[in-house]
């Protein structure tokens, strides 16, 4: 993986050494909150409902052991013991103290991490498909652009006060795991003429308005990309509104002035700029490549079918029928970590299980971790024959849940628990609907469902592209939860539609057990999923299940 | 002196810790809401917010907030401010702990 330059260090060091002075400036009244608060959020320190909140980078969700025991030191000696895995492959610690952050970020920094962008009017942690470099299925390892873009966006002087947050996400395969339509700016890796670059698509995005984004450009060569970004960011930083927070974000500068308009401006502004340039973005490009070069891995005669062990107990066959994925060599198989075992919080990870994450990454991962955008934990890596071992290591940190892709793999952000913008609580929710469903023992029966909770219209849970969403609102004093059905994250990303009027915080579960009851009533057989089967029905019948009482009245 | 038709008390976060405390007369402050002073008179809340305010090395974000007051001290009458003076709901690490 990446390995920080001595310009990365420096300006790192630099960066902790400033906050350390601008919270000693706070604390001994020279700078008022009003001075200090963008000093604050430019290093991802945001203040929330019950404490301070420090958003950590984790650039494309990539990390090694060495960085997961140093978040696990923090969470146990800064926090409470515990850190939070974020939709935007960030790591939040919820318990902070002012007074400690710059210690925090010192020792984030000895470990070449930082929480610089993750905050602010700027662009934010670039994220990736959390199988790159792993994947069967991707053309090539997309990291070694999205870490060229992190150079390239990291303090860039022209974009420190965008109009609005800019998200920018990369795939390298066809199949999108990385929600790249959902993004200010979507990169999906593509070829033409035995030529490499990315399909650029600009405007997508969930939030109060969610939109899914257009294609800008259906190809833009690997030496063209860094300009047109740049172009592109530029473009939308003149012409994006500054009138209203809630118009600002491209995907509604792409919506007012249409797609040709913004790509005439983009194009006219790529040719201006592209010769500064100068070829220097592909020769960064090749010295970022080798950090990515795969790990040695273990040679074919030693691979050992583990899948095909006679003493296989029941537990590790559920848990490989779910966790794990193809890998790109056959000897190898990626592994998901699921966060989420029934009952207990999504994307929460304990100090101890960091360390066991990291050690089985060690151990058995070529020591690569990566968080996903849904909020779990992969080990891209991992020989067949050590995933007994693995399997093994993981039951004893807790984190054996045999859930990948099921209704208890539940994305959901920190709701009203937590977070000082939320409308309702998104965690109890996920909770309850994880144990209901493992009482049921139905989990399995109902198959792939991607099950997404917002606790307000910001939509960090992802409620748009949930098969099935929930975002939970205040309505009339007590919180209300409305869902939407058949929306989709994929590479056919689809906005899901309203079901109709909300539920109580008591009704909510019941809700979504007689959907899902109903679905195995529906459909046409054991393989067609709840998606599939609502695109075939559409919502009506649903909608039915949803609201029997509307049913009996008409 | 004009009567406020709903009870209130001054809230804010702690600069150091973020923790939510409420205004507690004559001039501290408090982390557990039952213990907050509840104002039900405008111009002593108008004052109130103004003292709060004027502590901004102490506490950040101070507002005033509805409750109920009751027999053992105020309650939050909104679930938001339920939530924050008691602690998140997934783990015992907020004001539970006290």
């Amino acid at each position: 993986m990446y390995q920080y330059s001595r310009f990365d260090h420096e300006f790192i060091a630099e960066r902790v050494a400033q906050f350390r002075a601008q919270v000693a400036r706070r604390l001994d009244g020279s700078l008022t909150e009003e001075e200090f608060k963008p000093l604050r959020l430019m290093n991802g320190l945001y203040l929330q409902l019950h404490a301070y909140m420090l958003r950590v980078a984790i650039p494309y969700g990539t990390l090694n052991s060495r960085q997961m025991h140093q978040l696990a030191m923090i969470a146990e000696r800064w926090d409470k013991g515990y850190g939070h895995f974020t939709t935007r492959q960030n790591i939040q610690f919820n318990w902070p103290k002012l007074e400690d952050v710059p210690d925090i970020l010192q020792a984030l920094a000895d470990v070449e991490m930082h929480a610089i962008q993750t905050s602010g009017n700027t662009v934010r942690n670039v994220t990736a498909d959390h199988f790159a470099g792993a994947a069967a299925d991707e053309l090539a390892d997309p990291r070694p652009i999205a870490e060229l873009i992190r150079q390239w966006s990291t303090d860039h002087p022209e974009f420190q006060f965008l109009p609005r947050k800019f998200k920018i996400a990369v795939t390298g395969s066809p199949n999108d795991r990385a929600v790249t339509r959902a993004h200010d700016i979507g990169l999906r890796m593509t070829e033409q003429d035995g030529q490499r670059g990315f399909e650029v698509i600009v405007g997508g995005g969930l939030g109060r308005t969610p939109m899914i984004g257009k294609t800008l450009s259906p190809f833009v060569a690997l030496d063209d990309l860094l300009p047109y970004l740049e172009a592109v960011v530029s473009t939308y930083n003149l012409l994006g509104r500054r009138d209203n927070k809630y118009k600002a974000r491209i995907k509604i500068t792409t919506h007012e002035h249409g797609i040709e308009q913004i790509k005439q401006r983009v194009e006219a502004q790529f040719a201006k700029i592209k010769p500064r340039f100068a070829g220097a973005n592909l020769q960064l490009l090749k010295d970022i490549e080798q950090h990515f070069v795969l790990p040695k891995f273990k040679s074919s005669s030693a691979q050992v079918e583990a899948d095909s062990a006679p003493a296989q107990s029941p537990a590790f066959r559920a848990w490989l029928d779910t966790n794990i994925s193809a890998h790109k060599l056959p000897g190898y198989a990626i592994v998901s970590v699921s966060l989420k075992k029934p009952g207990a919080t999504p994307g929460d990870a304990s100090a101890d299980q960091m360390r066991a994450l990291a050690e089985i990454a060690r151990n058995f991962g070529h020591d690569e971790l990566r968080i996903s955008h849904e909020q779990n934990v992969i080990l891209p890596h991992v020989h067949r024959a050590d995933l007994t071992q693995v399997f093994q290591a993981l039951r004893q940190a807790d984190l054996a849940a045999a859930n990948i892709g099921l209704i208890s793999d539940i994305i959901a952000c920190p709701g009203m628990d937590y977070c000082a913008l939320a409308t309702a609580r998104s965690i109890p929710v996920a909770q309850q609907i994880a144990t209901r469903f493992q009482a049921l023992k139905l989990e399995h029966d109902i198959g792939p469902l991607k099950l997404k909770i917002s606790g307000c219209i910001n939509a960090c849970g992802h409620h748009h592209v949930g098969h099935i969403g929930i975002l939970g609102l205040e309505k009339a004093g007590v919180e209300s939860y409305q869902i939407t059905l058949g929306g989709d994250g994929g590479a056919e990303a689809e906005i899901g539609t309203r079901a109709g009027p909300g539920f109580g915080a008591d009704e909510i579960v019941p809700a979504i057990e007689r959907l899902l009851l109903g679905y195995l009533q529906l459909r046409l057989d054991r393989n067609e999923s709840f998606l599939e089967a609502y695109r075939r029905l559409g919502l009506a019948p649903f909608k039915a299940l949803l609201y029997p009482q509307a049913r009996k009245a008409a | 002196m004009s009567v406020a038709a709903i009870s209130k008390v001054v809230t804010a976060n702690d600069l150091r810790s973020g923790e939510v405390l409420y205004l507690r007369f004559p001039h501290s402050w408090t982390p557990e809401l039952a213990k907050a002073s509840v104002i039900k008179d405008d111009d002593l809340a108008k004052a109130s917010l103004a003292f709060a305010q004027g502590q901004p090395n102490t506490v950040v974000g101070a507002y005033l907030s509805d409750v109920i007051d009751e027999r053992d001290g105020p309650r939050a009458s909104h679930f938001r401010e339920r939530f924050r003076s008691t602690g998140p709901s997934n783990y015992r690490h907020g004001k539970q702990e006290l």
